[in-house]
């Protein structure tokens, strides 16, 4: 029988889980344990629905609407101070949930604060982009929509930006595994050379370890080199250019004649 | 000759002049000034850039989906390929993530020599910086001078960690070496050295005509742009605002040290030349303070905390425990536990930051990598329209890019 | 001015040398291998290093050139993705013959550490190539190795070799 394996996530897993384990959580602190903070969520909470916030590691996070996304950038901005955006991305949760969790990464240069803005969408659902506020969420959201597939709208060049234009497939998602899939493994040479080399060109070695010292296609051994594809032979080669004894007229440099220093002058 | 493949010419979808009198012309992706693996699209009017679109991603190596695939320990060397001048400071970022997520305190010499690489690293990335950016703007002197004294830094790298550019040399809870014996000394050497050398490259550029003609008043970032586009660094600080992580948000001893920020509102690449030349100098002065801080310190290098991190090598030999621990560790990886971090710290191109949230798996469910050239180039297309196209090396050589980070 | 005194007598008589044409000629391309400046990734960087002031490229006649036209070697320094590596195809085909391809580090040989969907697992996999350099990121003393050793496969190969393609076309 095959093992089995989670079609929904093909990212390595471990391998042993004890049965009884269970693991600690970071703890999350209270708002109101920092003044800053605690006046930036009431703040929010005055304008917008929050539906979870706390502090993690000194970082607050805010939980809100999916649709209030861009307002609270304005907010945030205009009167929080939180003048940068400094990191926005996505979490895969489609096989938990069906959901991806977008989180926006901000900075107050001012109150010397950083908070985490967090909502969740649904796989095919579109989000409004940001860049009329955070110009930096222009490439950032690009990446965004390469590596997950996340649909953003208003965004005015939303191309991929890593992957190449014709590249099949969202990298980040867990579906997809590490190595690629098939038109991701094949890419370079249905590109370069058409599908019909992919028979003579073969597979990906994966192995980056493996080496076949009678392979002459792949690999050639120094001073036992024999030509491309030809037959693997102990025989040493030639690999001096000068003739039985030297060419006449060029003296060739003997040890002996060497000096060594033992300092630079 | 015989057509060997199937490639199509590049541009038969560009229309390269048009009714307009606009010219497009394509720069990169390799263009030995490029800085890597930029590719820039550029509508020209004569010679003026009336747009750009820079396309990046040449270099995308899928980190990120490693990450997911890798325990911490194994992550970290990936983490040197990022921003390869300085690989150091990326291992320190990625390592000081993963400690604020387990909540781990290091030892003091450890933070000590961690800080005295991160501050060799900064002063080897600016040399190179320096090296690049004039011999991209035509001052091929500078090039050979700086990589000179580079050399001696990546030595003293050597002479530390055995590797001269992906180091490794910082781990999840310390450092694994001490500092050999005389490598002090040879950094005091270098530490004397330096500045002269410093000195020399300012003589040769600061005044020069050719130099300041293309450098001053030239990529001019006013501060909201800088904000808007999310700058750090020497690139936020070339533009008047005082923002030094290692100030603002102290991590390991950087609040013991005294050193100041340089900051700059000239906001053009000559102001952003200057400062980069002043950080180094400050880099000096940090490494200075620290050599007599390192003899104080006691000889513990890795964090005590048998959950997360392997023993010393010794008490792995002797101790039952310590060895199972230990198997346990390199075989299945340590869990962290769940939750999620962004720490931030000042690499030197900028805020360097690791997102990683944590399932309690021994592989973080997501890692995300804040590079600060991503946005330093993201910046460009906003930048180069309404620069003429011989400055358009000029901006990319400042912004500090390195496309192993951006494109990760 | 060189200020040698040849002595006629001992050094092998008059200054004449008998050699074949073959030899002559590879000799010459040999010592001045021109590389394209083609940084990829990290071991770009060790390439400059290379070139710059303590390793001294020069002395073996290497002059990096930014234009394919020009240069004789292309020197893979760096990890070569998927999206890349029509370019790199292109550059290849762009150099004049004879060309050489020195695949520097890991990543350009067997595609090294990434081992992930966005990386060639091997730049063999695109283009042929005569060298391949280990290291992750190889030292510059080890690229000047490969230089010499693909020097001397130079010497070796007759001059009028055929513009035969050495693989996959």
């Amino acid at each position: 029988m095959r093992a089995y394996q989670d079609k929904k996530n093909v990212q390595a897993k471990a391998y042993y889980n004890d049965r009884f384990y269970v693991s600690p959580q970071i703890p999350k602190e209270e708002v109101s344990s920092d003044e800053i903070f605690a006046k930036d969520v009431k703040d929010l909470e005055s304008a917008f629905s929050v539906k979870e916030a706390y502090i993690q590691r000194g970082q607050l996070v805010v939980y809100i609407n999916a649709d209030d996304n861009l307002k609270v950038m304005e907010f945030l901005r205009d009167k929080l101070q939180y003048n940068f955006l400094s990191e926005l991305s996505a979490i895969d949760w489609l096989a938990k949930s069906g959901e991806f969790e977008i989180f926006y990464q901000m900075l107050s240069t001012s109150k010397r604060k950083r908070m985490r803005v967090k909502f969740f969408i649904k796989e095919k659902e579109e989000i409004k982009s940001v860049t009329s506020v955070y110009k930096s969420a222009d490439w950032a959201e690009r990446e965004m929509y390469d590596m997950f597939g996340v649909r953003i709208t208003g965004h005015h060049y939303m191309k991929r930006i890593l992957m190449p234009d014709d590249w099949h497939d969202h990298p980040l998602r867990k579906t997809y595994p590490l190595i690629g899939d098939e038109e991701a493994q094949w890419y370079e040479i249905d590109k370069i050379f058409g599908k019909e080399y992919r028979d003579i060109i073969g597979p990906e070695e994966r192995d980056s370890a493996r080496i076949v010292e009678k392979d002459t296609h792949r690999f050639a051994r120094v001073k036992h080199e024999v030509p491309f594809g030809a037959e693997y032979s102990d025989e040493e080669t030639q690999t001096e250019y000068q003739e039985e004894g030297g060419i006449p007229i060029v003296r060739k440099l003997k040890k002996s004649d060497v000096k060594i220093l033992k300092e630079r002058p | 000759m015989q057509k060997v493949n199937r490639l199509q010419p590049f541009f038969e979808n560009l229309v390269f002049e048009r009714e307009d009198n606009r010219m497009i012309v394509n720069f990169g992706p390799q263009h030995p000034s490029s800085h890597g693996q930029l590719r820039l699209v550029l509508e020209l009017d004569g010679e003026l850039v009336t747009k750009a679109t820079p396309d990046v991603g040449y270099l995308h190596r899928g980190m990120e989906k490693m990450a997911e695939n890798m325990i911490y320990n194994e992550f970290l060397p990936t983490t040197d390929r990022m921003d390869y001048i300085a690989s150091t400071s990326n291992n320190y970022g990625f390592a000081l993530a993963v400690e604020k997520l387990i909540d781990l305190d290091v030892p003091r010499r450890a933070k000590v020599i961690r800080m005295l690489l991160l501050e060799l690293s900064r002063i080897t990335s600016h040399l190179f910086w320096i090296a690049c950016h004039a011999l991209d703007v035509g001052a091929m002197t500078v090039f050979l001078y700086a990589f000179r004294e580079r050399e001696y830094a990546m030595d003293l790298f050597e002479e530390y960690c055995g590797a001269r550019l992906t180091h490794s040399a910082i781990r999840i809870g310390g450092v694994p070496l001490d500092l050999p014996k005389g490598w002090l000394n040879s950094l005091t050497e270098f530490i004397n050295k330096i500045p002269a050398a410093i000195e020399t490259y300012e003589g040769l550029l600061d005044q020069n005509r050719i130099w300041k003609m293309r450098l001053e008043d030239v990529g001019v970032i006013s501060p909201e742009m800088a904000q808007s586009w999310g700058c750090s660094g020497p690139m936020l600080r070339g533009s008047g605002i005082a923002w030094d992580i290692r100030k603002e948000e102290p991590y390991e001893l950087y609040d013991e040290v005294e050193f100041d920020v340089p900051v700059t509102d000239r906001c053009d690449c000559y102001g952003r030349y200057k400062l980069h030349m002043q950080e180094m100098r400050e880099s000096l002065k940090i490494l200075k303070q620290l050599i007599p801080m390192y003899k104080e310190t006691k000889p513990e290098l890795m964090a005590d905390a048998p959950r997360y991190i392997s023993a010393p090598k010794e008490q792995i030999m002797t101790q039952n425990y310590s060895l199972m621990q230990h198997f346990v560790l390199v075989t299945q990886g340590m869990r962290p536990p769940v939750g999620e971090v962004y720490v931030v710290t000042e690499s030197p191109k900028g805020e360097l930051g690791f997102y990683i949230n944590s399932q309690g798996d021994p592989y973080p469910y997501r890692l995300k990598l804040r590079a600060p050239s991503f946005w330093h180039t993201s910046i460009l297309q906003d930048l180069l329209p309404g620069q003429y196209l011989a400055d358009v090396v000029t901006m990319i050589g400042n912004a500090n890019i390195v496309f192993g980070e951006i494109d990760r | 001015m060189a200020q040698h005194k040849i002595n006629y007598l001992s050094e092998g008589g008059l200054p004449v040398a008998l050699t074949t044409v073959d030899k002559l000629v590879q000799w010459g391309r040999s010592n001045s291998l021109w590389p394209l400046t083609y940084g990829l990734a990290c071991c770009a960087i060790e390439m400059m290093a290379t070139g710059a002031s303590r390793y001294d490229f020069d002395r073996f006649g290497t002059i990096f050139r930014a234009s394919p036209r020009q240069s004789d070697v292309l020197i893979i320094a760096g990890t070569l993705t998927k999206k890349h590596s029509p370019f790199m195809r292109r550059l290849y085909d762009q150099m004049s013959e004879p060309k050489w391809v020195i695949s520097m580090g890991s990543c350009a040989n067997t595609g090294g550490m990434f081992n992930t969907y966005a990386t060639v697992q091997g730049a063999d996999r695109i283009i042929p190539v005569d060298i391949y350099l280990p290291g992750c990121a190889p030292r510059p003393e080890s690229l000047q190795y490969a230089l010499m050793l693909l020097q001397k496969k130079v010497r070796t190969e007759s001059a009028s070799r055929k513009l035969k393609p050495k693989r996959l076309v």
